[in-house]
């Protein structure tokens, strides 16, 4: 049988119709056509297809689309919707990607862990993306780049290196 | 890839509701909370369901709370709200440190604390820790509610002594009465890697009361009552230590599988039961390390 949800998706509301084996990142993909959330390992463990439900990161690879009727889905298409945030921008001067398949899972999970912890530690901030597998980096860069995002917002200090 | 299965799901809005659909029906029928199991075994072809009963849309069962002197954990919670909740920071630190280390965020925000004992792989991490806390599993069904002691809970890889068209709905842990330590130890190749391949938990009580458990080294979490036994009554001098890691080999029977070798896993159990209880007993006194110091 077929159920028909509305999702709310970077503010846009999307009723759709899906079966209930349908998975959220291919509705995602397919259907609503926001393809910054990637297809990778499809079974939990690479975090390329991260999404925000509710503001918090999920893996879009385990969640059905109908669990998520009357729910708030944000992907990178819908972060700044003016432009680039203060992140994004600190992840493209500090060069921090390379082939960017990570990057949507990788700037979603900085994302909620600076909404929470404006002023993180080095420490939190490998922790925040422990779950995001980047197969070129080394994550140095992109650390970095989470840390100065962090450090431009509160106004702090370099304490760090 | 995409899910070829002709799946029915429901989201009923009360338990009476779910009871009541889940009640008459078939093995196929599956009950899903976060899903981060549920969805991966689905891709995998692992189960083959062909109805779920979703428990998200039942208010109310997502608390963290203490009632009547024990820790609430609703069939809802997350590790995430495990790690948010003030009891669970103020009273139960291993309860932390072991949701702390469970896979990654973005998981620990869909995974419930009762999901990961109910699929009861063998390295599910809140086994080991809840052993160590005698913790109580609590369900509803078509013969009424029953209260599970945790030792009494997994019965094999994957099974658990629950009964058809039961429901779990809740856990409880007892309030230490004392000023406890904990520790657990947990060994992946990687941070954020979802499974362990071996752990130790470790709960030590005024009086050099121990309790010890295992994960990822049998079909299930397990107690290590002769390990508790040898250490009761006596710190931690080194020649206890070592007489309780000599006994590591009795309690566990780990195998080999793709993740690691079973002598990789024997040894590490050694190493890590070493810390652990060190860890744990300089914790109670209050000069251990801090409790977001990974051991391993
Ligand atoms: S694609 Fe979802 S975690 Fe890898
Ligand atoms: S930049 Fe290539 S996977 Fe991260």
């Amino acid at each position: 049988m077929r159920h028909t949800i509305t999702l709310r998706v970077n503010d846009e509301v999307w009723p759709l119709d899906v079966a209930p084996s349908d998975v959220l990142l291919d509705v995602l993909r397919g259907r609503v056509g926001l393809t910054s959330p990637k297809a990778g390992c499809e079974r939990g463990d690479c975090g390329a297809c991260t999404v925000l439900l509710d503001q918090r990161t999920v893996r879009s690879c385990l969640i059905l689309a109908v669990e998520v009727d009357g729910h708030e889905i944000v992907t990178v298409e819908g972060l700044g919707m003016d432009g680039l945030t203060a992140l994004q921008e600190r992840l493209v001067e500090l060069s921090a990607f390379q082939c960017g398949y990570c990057a949507p899972g990788v700037i979603l999970s900085a994302t909620e862990l600076l909404a929470e912890a404006p002023d993180p530690t080095r420490e939190e901030v490998q922790e925040a993306i422990a779950g995001n597998l980047c197969r070129c980096t080394g994550y140095a860069s992109i650390v970095d780049a989470v840390l100065a995002a962090a450090r431009a917002s509160t106004g702090a200090a370099a304490q760090e290196v | 890839m995409t899910i070829a299965l002709d799946l029915a799901y429901v989201a009923p809005t009360s338990l009476e509701d779910a009871l009541g659909q889940f009640a008459g029906a078939d093995g196929s029928t599956m009950i899903l909370a976060g899903g981060t199991d549920v969805i991966a075994m689905l891709r995998d072809d692992v189960i083959q369901p062909t109805r779920l009963i979703d428990l998200k849309r039942i208010p109310g069962l997502s608390s963290v709370e203490i009632r009547e002197g024990s820790l609430h954990i609703g069939c809802l919670a997350t590790f995430s709200d495990l790690l948010a909740s003030d009891p669970v920071q103020d009273r139960f630190p291993g309860l932390e440190e072991m949701a702390r280390l469970v896979a990654s965020v973005g998981i620990r925000n869909r995974a419930t604390v009762v999901g990961n004992i109910c699929s009861a792989v063998p390295s599910c991490d809140a086994g080991p820790v809840l052993l160590t806390h005698d913790a109580v599993i609590h369900t509803a069904g078509p013969a009424g509610e029953r209260a599970i002691p945790i030792d009494q809970w997994f019965v094999g890889p994957r099974r658990t002594a629950i009964e058809d068209g039961e429901i779990v709905t809740h856990l409880t842990i007892p309030v230490p009465r004392y000023h406890h330590g904990a520790a657990y130890a947990r060994l992946s190749r990687t941070r954020g890697e979802d499974l362990a391949q071996a752990s130790v938990a470790v709960l030590v009580e005024p009086g050099y009361r121990y309790r010890v458990a295992f994960g990822a080294v049998a079909a299930s979490a397990l107690r290590a009552r002769r390990i508790e036994t040898l250490l009761a009554g006596s710190g931690v001098d080194a020649e206890t230590i070592d007489a309780a890691v000599d006994l590591v080999r009795d309690e566990v029977a780990p195998i080999t599988d793709v993740r690691a070798t079973a002598r990789y896993r024997l040894r590490m159990c050694e190493v890590m039961l070493r810390r652990a209880v060190i860890a744990a007993t300089g914790r109670a006194a209050g000069d251990g390390p801090r409790y977001d110091v990974t051991l391993v």
